[in-house]
This record gives C-alpha cells, sequence and structure tokens, in this order.
C-alpha cells in the first residue's frame, strides 16, 4: 500500500478536486427505532449510513477511481480501463470524463443466449452516458483475456480495482466516518457493516478508521448468501438476482485475494474482518424498501445488503452503540428492486414471504421476510475463511514449511496470531 | 441499411467453445465466448449481419457483425410485482399505525 506515494491528506485533495467524498452520514432513526422492537430490553445501536449515493458517479466506488484515474492522468496515460460489471466502470468512466481522458470498460453481462442482467444493462448505459466504450461479454473468467487484449492494443493504464490507488481511494471513507461519528455522536463508531465482494470496500475502510485513530471498531463484511451458485455458469447466470455483494465473490476474493487482473491486491479483506455474516436475497429487497419507506432514502439495492445485515446485528448491541453502515449505491431503471424482482420471476424464480433462514433456497425462490422479525444475519465461518487463505497462500508459494517471516505475514494477512497459523498447518510449520 | 458514420452494435465470437478455458463450469464451456460493443460504421454502407469495422466511443477501430442500428436501451423498472406494495405497507404500518 506504501507503493501509491499518496498520503491520506493527499489522496483526500484528489477526491474534492472532482467533489468525490465528504458525503452525508445519516442517522436511520426510524429504522433504529423499528429494529429496536425486535431487541431485548435495552438493545438495539443507533443505525448510521454513510450515503455514498451522493458521489458524481453514484456509489462509494468514485473514490476508487478518482486516485487511479488521477494518476494515470499524471503519467501521461491517453485513456484508463477497468474490468468490472458494477458501478466501479460508472466511477471510472466519470473520472476519466472530468480528466479528458478515453475510457473502456469490459464487462461480463450476457448469458449465451444474449439475455442480460438488467441491472449490469443499467451500469453499461450510466457508462456510456459518460462517453466511455463499454464491451460487453458472455459469461465466463476469459473476460480477463479480452481485457488483457484490449489493453495490450490500446496502451491505456489499468485501473484495477485492486491497485493500492483504488484502496487509498477507500481510506478517506473510514476516516470521514469517524470524524462524523465524533462530531454527530461524541464518540467512535462500535461497528462498521460493510457490504463484501472483492474486499476493497472493508479494507479500505477500516484503514481510514485506524488512521482516524479508531482501531477498535469491530469490522463486519456482509454479503448474500449465493452459496451453491457457480458464479461462472452459464445457465445461473441469470439465477441470481444481485449482480454484486454476494459471497460468490466475497468468500473467493477473501480466502484468495490474489487472483484478479492485478498481480497482487491491495484488497485483503481478512486483514481487516473481525465478522463475516450473510443476509438472504429477499432481506436485502425487503430493506432496501423499508429505507424508502421509513427514511425516504431511495437507493439501489447492492449497497443495502450491509443494512439488512445492520438491523439484526444492531439488536444484538446496547442501545447507546453506534452501527454504520459504510454504503448506499444510487438507484435507476434495472438497478432497482422492481425489475430484479420481476426479472427473477420472469427466469422462474418463486418469490414468497415467509422465514428467509430455513425456506430460502438460491437459485430457486426468493423468501421476503414475513415480517422485520425475520431479518436474521447468519455468522459465517470467519475461522475457516482463514484456515482457508493460510493453505492457499502455502500451496500457491510451494511452501512446505514456513519460515518466522511467512508465519507474521500469514497472521497478519488473517488478523490471528503465529499460534493460529502453526495449528492451522500443522506440524510441518514446527 | 446503414451508413457509413451511424452508430451501430457488433458482435464477435472472441473464442469458440472449443477454445475456452477448462477451468469453467460444463454449461459455460458448450458456448462460445461473445462480444458486444458499438461504434460509428465506418464501411460506406452494410446491412444487420454484414461484417463491418466500428469506430468505438474510445475511438478504437472494432471488426464484427452488424447486429443492430442506433441502438438504444430498453431495460426498466420492470413489470408489476404485487409483494413490493405488501412490503411498502408493513413497515410503515408498524412504526406509525395507532399513533
Amino acid at each position: 500500500m506504501n507503493s501509491t506515494g499518496y498520503t491520506l491528506d493527499e489522496v483526500g485533495k484528489i477526491q474534492a478536486r472532482t467533489a468525490v467524498g465528504n458525503t452525508p452520514l445519516i442517522e436511520l432513526r426510524n429504522i433504529t427505532a423499528l429494529a429496536r422492537r425486535y431487541a431485548a430490553p435495552g438493545r438495539g445501536a443507533r443505525i448510521f449510513a454513510k450515503d455514498e449515493a451522493a458521489n458524481p458517479s453514484g456509489s462509494f466506488k468514485a473514490r476508487r477511481a478518482a486516485c487511479a484515474v488521477a494518476h494515470a492522468k499524471k503519467l501521461g496515460y491517453k485513456g484508463v480501463m477497468a474490468a468490472t460489471s458494477g458501478n466501479y466502470g460508472a466511477a471510472v468512466a466519470s473520472q476519466a470524463a472530468m480528466q479528458g481522458m478515453e475510457c473502456i470498460v469490459v464487462q461480463e453481462c450476457y448469458d449465451s443466449r444474449g439475455v442480460g442482467q438488467p441491472e449490469i444493462i443499467e451500469k453499461a448505459r450510466k457508462c456510456e452516458a459518460y462517453g466511455a466504450e463499454v464491451v460487453q461479454l458472455s459469461v465466463g473468467p476469459e473476460l480477463f483475456y479480452s481485457y488483457l487484449t484490449i489493453m495490450q492494443e490500446t496502451g491505456y493504464f489499468n485501473a484495477s480495482l485492486y491497485s493500492p490507488f483504488g484502496i487509498a481511494g477507500v481510506e478517506t471513507l473510514g476516516y470521514e466516518i469517524a470524524t462524523q461519528c465524533r462530531e454527530m455522536v461524541g464518540r467512535d463508531p462500535d461497528m462498521v457493516v460493510c457490504t463484501n465482494a472483492g474486499g476493497g470496500m472493508i479494507t479500505g475502510t477500516a484503514r481510514g478508521l485506524i488512521k482516524a485513530g479508531s482501531p477498535h471498531t469491530t469490522m463486519v463484511a456482509a454479503s448474500i448468501d449465493l452459496v451453491g451458485l457457480h458464479m461462472a455458469s452459464d445457465s445461473q447466470f441469470n439465477k441470481k438476482s444481485c449482480t454484486t455483494g454476494h459471497t460468490g465473490f466475497g468468500v473467493p476474493y477473501a480466502t484468495d485475494p490474489d487472483h484478479s487482473d492485478t498481480p497482487r491486491s491491495a484488497a485483503r479483506s481478512l486483514r481487516y474482518m473481525d465478522r463475516y455474516v450473510t443476509v438472504k436475497q429477499g432481506e436485502v429487497f425487503y430493506c432496501t424498501e423499508m429505507l424508502a419507506n421509513l427514511e425516504g432514502l431511495e437507493r439501489g439495492p447492492a449497497g443495502n445488503t450491509a443494512l439488512a445485515a445492520a438491523f439484526s446485528l444492531a439488536q444484538e448491541m446496547p442501545e447507546d452503540g453506534v452501527l454504520v453502515i459504510s454504503e448506499t449505491e444510487y438507484t435507476g431503471a434495472g438497478k432497482h428492486i422492481q425489475p430484479q424482482l420481476s426479472f427473477a420471476r420472469d427466469n422462474g424464480i418463486e418469490i414468497l414471504f415467509g422465514d428467509p433462514a430455513t425456506e430460502d433456497k438460491v437459485g430457486v425462490n426468493i423468501v421476503l421476510p414475513k415480517d422485520p422479525g425475520h431479518i436474521k444475519h447468519q455468522e459465517a465461518d470467519i475461522t475457516r475463511f482463514r484456515q482457508s487463505l493460510i493453505k492457499k497462500a502455502c500451496a500457491r508459494a510451494g511452501v512446505a514449511t514456513p519460515t518466522p517471516q511467512d508465519l507474521v505475514f500469514l497472521a497478519e494477512e488473517t488478523k490471528t496470531d503465529v499460534d493460529f497459523v502453526k495449528a492451522t498447518l500443522g506440524p510441518t510449520a514446527d | 441499411m446503414a451508413t457509413k458514420g451511424d452508430w451501430v452494435r457488433i458482435h464477435s465470437i472472441v473464442l469458440t467453445a472449443a477454445e475456452r478455458t477448462a477451468k469453467i463450469p460444463e454449461d459455460t464451456q458448450r458456448c462460445d465466448l461473445q462480444q458486444w460493443t458499438k461504434g460509428f460504421l465506418q464501411d460506406e454502407s452494410a446491412a444487420v449481419g454484414d461484417t463491418v469495422t466500428v469506430k468505438t466511443a474510445a475511438n478504437r477501430r472494432v471488426r464484427g457483425t452488424l447486429i443492430e442500428e442506433g441502438p438504444y436501451y430498453t431495460h426498466s423498472y420492470g413489470t408489476f410485482v404485487p409483494e413490493i406494495i405488501e412490503i411498502d405497507k408493513q413497515p410503515r404500518a408498524l412504526m406509525w399505525e395507532g399513533k
């Protein structure tokens, strides 16, 4: 991360030049009050949301793009590129527009029949609105082959989501959360919940909180539970209703960060994560409407993964506790609960009210909670993810007997200690 | 019929099914890797189905099969989902009814 050559202060200045960051921190008073109805007496922390939809491109990804695009401009590149089906494409395109640069966004968008995810199509439209070229592909990891081929042809800067520039851009988010909490409630947040996919959000936010002098905030990653759907499956591509923030990205990237478009990813979520929780698609959709109807904030569904988790997590905490959701995102045609649910129904997914925890079947149904009391996060096994990272890292490096430095590194990688790493690797580690 | 300078959408096969990586599910392996992009037609004139060259928004020249003239977006807010009305009512009722 030191390789960016930019301090937190400098990153803040770069972002301020393009109106990125300094987004409002909004207290969700009505949602907090509703959550307390389902909590034990004296429980139910105050829930706040960082309104990242207020960024120029409509999501926190503007922070990630600002630094990378400014750096590309400084180095004299004519254009920038990003491989993403998410909000990041719009963020890079928006930044490129402001810097007078060309932009190409490569996205996985369609199944083999040419049926596209409404949410991804909307993101393509937004990229084009900012003047970018959008290259769309059918399902498959060879997207990176196309991406690198175009990069070679154009010589454009790889504004990867996973570069240190991207993560440095998110640090300002964590820093702002800490300073805004101090201003609004006179203390640091007890818990920050981050919607988790590639791991950049939680990595950058936690680093920003640490830089702001708030190292003890509990960092919770939240993903939609899509366990069972294969992310590279053509026939399952349109069986999911949220295109990001789900376990299909969250878990592989947490346990093996270095499999993106950079040799070494700066998004290393297990270094900063204290807990990993999952919620169901139906709970996220319900909370999206709850946010609109109780707080008057209509925001995109994917960012509300953390909100669904927070509604339930807040009930564990004392009433004077402070819980912050690290983002909201813009909403629009395609990228909205209604087209996502009607698209699901068109794809044979059953939509019903019930108990998501027991009735949800990924790729078969979407279970909307029959009342807010049925919004319940599930605790994922973070110990297993940590063990998985340690084993994969050793296997990848071909290390049978790790050195003392290796052990310390792996302990830092997993927010554990050397004894945990040794116990994971067994007798060969000693 | 599109003429030179018209904004069109093109399609191409990047990898045939046989050329794809082994590390993907079988259903995906059976499909070609397809690509779509848009740009200004560089040929004097062309019809849907012709192989053409376009100049993209990023000023890149790309070849492919012309599939759409004047492409536009049709994604929407979807069709009526009655469950959404129910979700909208419930938290409001829980919070405000009887107050």
